[in-house]
């Protein structure tokens, strides 16, 4: 099976951190990127680079910022190859954001 | 005659095939043409040696023609079809017990509670979708939904057919647990003892299945000892509290099961909240009960949960051991006001105390919140009677 692990981060997580804090951090997504079972994997930039798209009156519209104003911001992913929900559960644990506020989607990859 | 067959073997069965087929909703067909083969079947020549074997193998084999005419499946199907010769042959020793891992599935913290507890007593109690429907009160039409989203989940996300690991046992086991004691509320709370009763067989089960785990007796014990005074629980439609109550009409040897199960559950080690309600049940069937005792052991179960409703309990044992002023007190300081039983409590309180006034406007707030009719019966005599 295959899953993407979506991850929200609760804004302001890391105010207030240290940079040796911030580097901890950022060592614990590597090391997951660098399990065996995670075959993908991305962090996104700031939500306030995003740039919306949407259609109109049959034309573009185009709106600064993300999708929707919300209490998390998606801040990156994985993708897993997992044997089944529980063993996802499991690498989702140890993603930081959850443990610092924030929340991790485990959604099923489509398989055509 | 067939009906309990059928009812016994259902769990296993279902098990056995989720198990082989890997896929709850192909089991559950299968499971299902069996059974109706078997009705039509057994019912003219009797039943056969071994009927779960019987059952197991005829759902297998259904299952595998039907996946045969399923080109979707066609993987699926060569697959099966390297086991098929042997399983002819199978008999009851050759099929094992998988309904544990049938209760993990069921009881998944990652279904909805509701989705959980209407797939544990399909799967595992063998009820009807529209018997189901019928206890949470919602359309047929409804809890097909419930059911079959739930078995999609399981199928898309794949929620593993598994016994949870050592080291993640305790925590799924008390979701399993929660779901139980759901299903048993629901039907003591809302006089559906027909629930009761499938909450205490999946007790049962339960208790055999996991010989070693503390809080299953106790939380087996809990439901025998609530459920041994149901009789007496109302008298002509109308709520009866528990100094009123009958006790002839206690079920003794349910009692005695109950005090049997939570003294098994305590030398297991059972400390959680199931060990110590059921202690405080057991308590209450005493014939004088141990007020002081109850009462400390609210305080417990009050440090265990942390709820306001534990502690409303507790005051009811304060009442009995430092008078009804010290308990109302206690009621006093909860913020519960939207609870119908703590204007009922207070209410009680107030009316030992000679306040008459006062019960009478606390019965009136606890009328208006009450939920069902022998609540209703009650608090109006006691209203009539002030």
């Amino acid at each position: 099976m295959r899953y993407a692990l979506l991850i929200n981060e609760r804004p302001g997580a890391y105010v207030g951190l240290s940079a040796d804090e911030r580097a901890a951090i950022t060592a614990e997504y590597i090391a997951l990127r660098h399990d065996e079972r995670v075959f993908a994997g991305r962090r996104l930039e700031p939500a306030d680079t995003a740039t919306t798209v949407r259609a109109a009156g049959g034309e573009l519209l185009l709106t600064d910022g993300p999708f929707a104003d919300t209490k998390e911001i998606f801040g990156g992913f994985y993708l897993v190859e997992a044997d089944n929900l529980d063993v996802a559960v499991e690498l989702a644990a140890r993603i930081p954001a959850v443990r610092m506020g924030g929340s991790v989607e485990i959604r099923p990859l489509a398989e055509y | 005659m067939l009906d309990q067959v059928f009812r016994d073997e259902w769990p296993r069965v279902l098990a056995s095939l989720t198990g082989f087929l890997g896929d709850i909703d192909l089991a559950e067909e299968a499971a299902q043409e069996a059974f109706a083969v078997a009705a039509e079947r057994w019912g003219r020549d009797g039943p056969p040696a071994s009927p779960r074997a019987w059952l197991v193998v005829t759902g297998r084999n259904r299952a595998i023609d039907r996946l045969r005419r399923d080109r979707v499946l066609a993987e699926k199907t060569r697959l099966l079809d390297q086991g098929r010769s042997a399983e002819v042959t199978a008999d009851e020793t050759s099929i094992p017990d998988e309904r544990l891992e049938l209760v993990f599935l069921c009881c998944h913290p990652a279904l909805a509670p509701e989705a959980q507890v209407a797939l544990t007593l399909r799967s595992l109690g063998g009820l009807s979708t529209s018997e189901i429907a019928r206890a949470f009160l919602v359309s047929d039409e409804t809890m097909k939904r419930r059911l079959s989203r739930a078995r999609n989940k399981i199928r898309a996300a794949a929620i593993p057919f598994a016994v949870p690991r050592a080291d993640l046992l305790p925590a799924r086991l008390s979701a399993v647990l929660s779901v139980l004691y759901l299903i048993f509320n629901q039907g003591y709370g809302d006089g559906r003892p027909d629930l009761a009763a499938e909450a205490i067989r999946l007790g049962r089960l339960l208790t055999d299945l996991l010989p070693d785990q503390p809080e299953v007796p106790a939380l087996l014990a809990l439901m025998l000892l609530h459920d041994s005074r149901r009789a007496s629980r109302t008298r002509d439609g109308e709520l009866v509290p528990l100094p009123e109550q009958d006790r002839r009409a206690w079920d003794t040897a349910q009692i005695g099961q109950g005090r049997a199960l939570l003294d098994r559950a305590t030398a297991l080690g059972a400390r959680g909240p199931y060990a110590v309600q059921a202690a405080i049940a057991a308590l209450q069937t005493e014939p004088e009960i141990d007020w002081p005792a109850v009462a400390a052991l609210y305080g417990r179960l009050r440090d265990l949960v942390g709820s306001p409703v534990v502690e409303l309990n507790r005051a009811v044992a304060i009442a009995e051991t430092d008078g009804p002023a010290a308990a109302l007190a206690t009621v006093d300081a909860l913020d519960l006001d939207h609870y119908r039983y703590f204007h009922s409590t207070r209410a009680e309180l107030l009316r030992r105390l000679g306040d008459v006034a006062a019960a009478r406007a606390a019965y009136r707030k606890a009328l208006d919140l009450a939920t069902t009719d022998p609540e209703r019966r009650f608090l109006r005599r006691r209203l009539t009677e002030l």
